[in-house]
């Protein structure tokens, strides 16, 4: 039996073909769908599109390598991030991947997969990842976390170059001009400088807004502070130095001095409190990073338009910039310890980690001193070049500055969540201790985070 | 019945020993009363026990230290500061409660019963709105530099106070939110005791020429003596385990002086990550408050046992 010219078996062989190339051509869609599920938990930027670039970077990498990414956005708000962590840790259960502030790596060390091979490609494509984070990040020779893009900032000198101008005589702008140079004046950029200018300042009406609390933008400027006068208040090895060291003694005869000239009420401020001053243009400068300037932006075009970032200034160690860094970890209980790596690797590329910088307008800074050159910096504004001196450059001749380093991360943590460089001074500068009383009381509580 | 309550069941063809027991009342009130236990004993029986537990690990959690993590919280300046605090906190603010929750019941005691309704509603309000919220709303009147209760003493010339800058000022802060809080229970409580007490008495006083403040003395306060006692140790044990107002307003600061037990336990447990050692912290209370609970409710035993 034929059908127009074709015969049975003609017929069946086209079936059978059909069938075949059919399946052959369903096959990839089928294998397409994802069969890893990857939970990721992200710090909740204060950028808003932060969360946003995330989200695509994360589906781009799903698709391209068949993994359902899942996001969720864990805020720093009321520490909600540390508390994920902590529950986490205990549950041995969660996120397998999560973002880790400052010293929260070390502190889970051994609960943390070891990243050395995709620090090592990372490392080898972009070059050195810079010291501060590897002191974070590395536990017994091996890298715990990888230092991210999303969330790690600095926290320079963010001012109302008008203001420094009208009344501190200091035109910050020559000195830290939208350029690979520094101009005249930035020899003299120190803390003594500083002083006359808060001083002048405060006489205006134009106080600096530096809070002194026990959130983080007040333990890492002072951090950066005592740094800068080479304060040592635990070293390496855990013993605990503060009362002893000369550098803690100078940087806190320093603060008492400064704070003479802060608001009155620094003592209770958050880490908000410091952008609000700014922004209303109740301050003259405060230390942050440009997340105050875009809200400034958004809200008072007026201040933004005239605010300017710059270096903080030196002291006699040198200069220090206070560096909050956050860290891409893998926990060493996730059952997908390759795919995490790898979105990891992924993020952490120059095409992505320029996308999460650009995204939050310039305030995600990547471990890598060869990424400090992203356009993003450059072309921000107004005014144009309000955050080209935001990251770290090396005419800014200076070192980023954690809090508490080089203590070992389990004195170390305790001490800076519970800021003890800032009630230092306070003890003095608020309550009136002496300075040898108020050191005491610094010794005895560091001495205690060390035992049991 | 048999004289232990349970059901007596004969020994009739078919009946195992196994149905016999299921039969029982003491059985049956236990497997009714199961679910119950199960919650008690998942939700509070293991986490205090658990926390006991961890309380005398070291920081890593991996060895058992005893009671070395209390022995390190009495070497600290800052802990005794938080007991100190922790006391003047709740005894403070549980007085203050019960004597505005008591003047306020007395008051809509004596408004009509008309209107008494909308009254009893309005000051309910501080009392069912979540504390967290109503706590931000407090910060924002308290904010540093931008309080409105500030802006409001400025326009009759007064000067700011730095409400949670200066460390008497947040104490102050701190303990009117919870008063703020927590007055409406003790009113609500009170005010059900006021109508509890029989007229009569009142009467019967009136005749013999009591004065207002004898009545008080003589009726009034015996007859609530009994929930006086249940409300302040109910209170007080809420207000010692208080968190979220400090948490919100103050975040214990400045310098540590208005940090309480459940703040100071946060702080040094979860933020700090030391678990075993905020751990401690969240149980420093625990004795003094069982203590403090046994008395107080042997009182009221005896007191019940004596009216009967």
């Amino acid at each position: 039996m034929a059908f127009d010219g074709m015969s049975r078996r003609d017929v069946l062989r086209a079936s059978a073909l059909a069938t075949v190339a059919g399946g052959t051509l369903a096959a990839p869609a089928v294998h397409a769908q994802a069969t890893t599920t990857l939970r990721c938990g992200f710090w909740d930027h204060w950028v808003p599109a932060g969360n946003g670039i995330m989200r695509e970077l994360c589906a781009e990498w799903g698709r391209n390598n068949r993994v359902d990414v899942q996001v969720d956005f864990i805020t720093s708000v009321g520490n909600q991030n540390l508390l994920t962590i902590a529950a986490q840790a205990q549950a041995r259960s969660g996120h397998d991947i999560l973002s880790f502030p400052t010293w929260e790596p070390s502190a889970h060390a051994r609960l943390l997969e070891p990243v050395d091979d995709v620090v090592g490609r990372l490392v080898a494509k972009y070059g050195p990842i810079n010291p501060a984070a590897e002191f974070l990040a590395k536990r017994e020779g091996a890298w715990r976390a990888i230092p991210a893009v999303s969330g790690t900032q600095q926290k320079p000198c963010l001012a109302r170059f008008d203001l420094l101008q009208e009344h501190a005589g200091l035109d910050v702008r020559a000195m830290y001009p939208a350029e690979d140079r520094t101009g005249p004046g930035v020899d003299q950029w120190n803390w003594d400088t500083f002083l006359v200018a808060a001083e002048k300042c405060h006489a205006a009406g134009f106080s600096f807004g530096l809070p002194m609390g026990s959130f983080t933008d007040a333990v890492d400027w002072v951090g950066a502070l005592f740094r800068s006068y080479n304060a040592k208040f635990i070293d390496e090895s855990g013993t605990v130095t503060v009362r002893r060291d000369p550098g803690v003694r100078a940087g806190l005869e320093y603060m008492v001095k400064l704070a003479r000239f802060l608001p009155n009420d620094v003592w209770a401020w958050d880490d908000a409190s410091n952008n609000r001053s700014l922004i209303s243009g109740r301050s003259a400068l405060i230390f942050n990073p440009p997340s105050t300037w875009a809200v400034a932006k958004r809200d008072a075009p007026q201040v933004a338009e005239k605010c300017w970032t710059f270096p903080m200034p030196a002291g006699p160690a040198g200069r220090f910039t206070p560096y909050l860094p956050y860290f891409w970890g893998i926990w060493s209980f996730s059952r997908n310890k390759t795919a995490a790596k790898g979105l990891l690797e992924f993020l952490s590329d120059r095409t992505s980690a320029e996308r999460q910088t650009t995204t939050s307008s310039g305030y995600d800074i990547p471990p890598f001193g060869s990424m400090a050159n992203f356009d993003i910096w450059r072309t921000e504004g107004p005014p144009v070049g309000v955050v080209y001196n935001y990251p770290l450059k090396p005419h800014h001749n200076a070192t980023q500055s954690v809090a508490f380093a080089p203590a070992p991360a389990e004195i170390a943590v305790q001490a800076y969540n519970q800021a003890i460089n800032t009630k230092l001074v306070a003890r003095v500068a608020q309550g009136g201790e002496t300075i040898d009383q108020a050191l005491t009381w610094a010794e005895r509580e560091l001495r205690n985070f060390a035992r049991g | 019945m048999a004289a232990d309550g349970s059901v007596l069941v004969g020994r009739t063809e078919g009946v195992t020993s196994l149905q016999r027991f299921a039969r029982r009342r003491s059985t049956i009130a236990f497997l009714m009363t199961l679910p119950l236990i199960l919650v008690i004993g998942g939700l509070v029986a293991y986490p205090a026990v658990y926390a006991m537990y961890l309380s005398t690990l070291n920081r890593t959690m991996v060895r058992n230290i005893g009671l070395e993590n209390f022995a390190i919280l009495l070497d600290t300046d800052t802990f005794y500061m938080v007991i100190l605090q922790s006391c003047i906190f709740a005894i403070s603010a549980v007085l203050l409660k019960a004597l505005i929750g008591f003047w306020l019941a007395h008051m809509l005691h004596d408004i009509p019963a008309k209107g008494q309704r909308k009254w009893r509603g309005m000051l309910l309000i501080p009392w069912v709105i979540p504390p967290a919220l109503s706590t931000l709303g407090w910060w924002w009147m308290f904010d540093p530099s931008y309080s409105s209760i500030n802006y409001l003493l400025n326009v009759f010339a007064v000067p700011s106070v730095p409400w949670l800058g200066e460390p008497w000022w947040a104490r102050v802060s701190v303990i009117i939110v919870n008063v703020w809080y927590g007055a409406p229970f003790f009113m609500i409580m009170y005010l059900a005791a006021l109508k509890s007490v029989p007229e009569q008495l009142y009467e019967a006083a009136a005749i013999d020429g009591a004065t207002g403040f004898q009545r008080l003395r003589y009726i009034t306060l015996p007859m609530m003596r009994n929930i006086i006692s249940i409300t302040v140790l109910f209170s007080l044990i809420v207000t010692f385990a208080n968190y979220d107002i400090v948490r919100v307003l103050t975040n214990g600061g400045p310098r540590d002086l208005t940090h309480v037990f459940a703040t100071y336990a946060f702080q040094v447990g979860i933020l700090s990550g030391n678990v075993p050692r905020g751990a401690a912290v969240s149980l420093f209370m625990f004795p003094l408050l069982a203590i403090f609970a046994f008395f107080v409710l042997r009182g009221v035993t005896r007191r019940n046992k004596e009216e009967a």
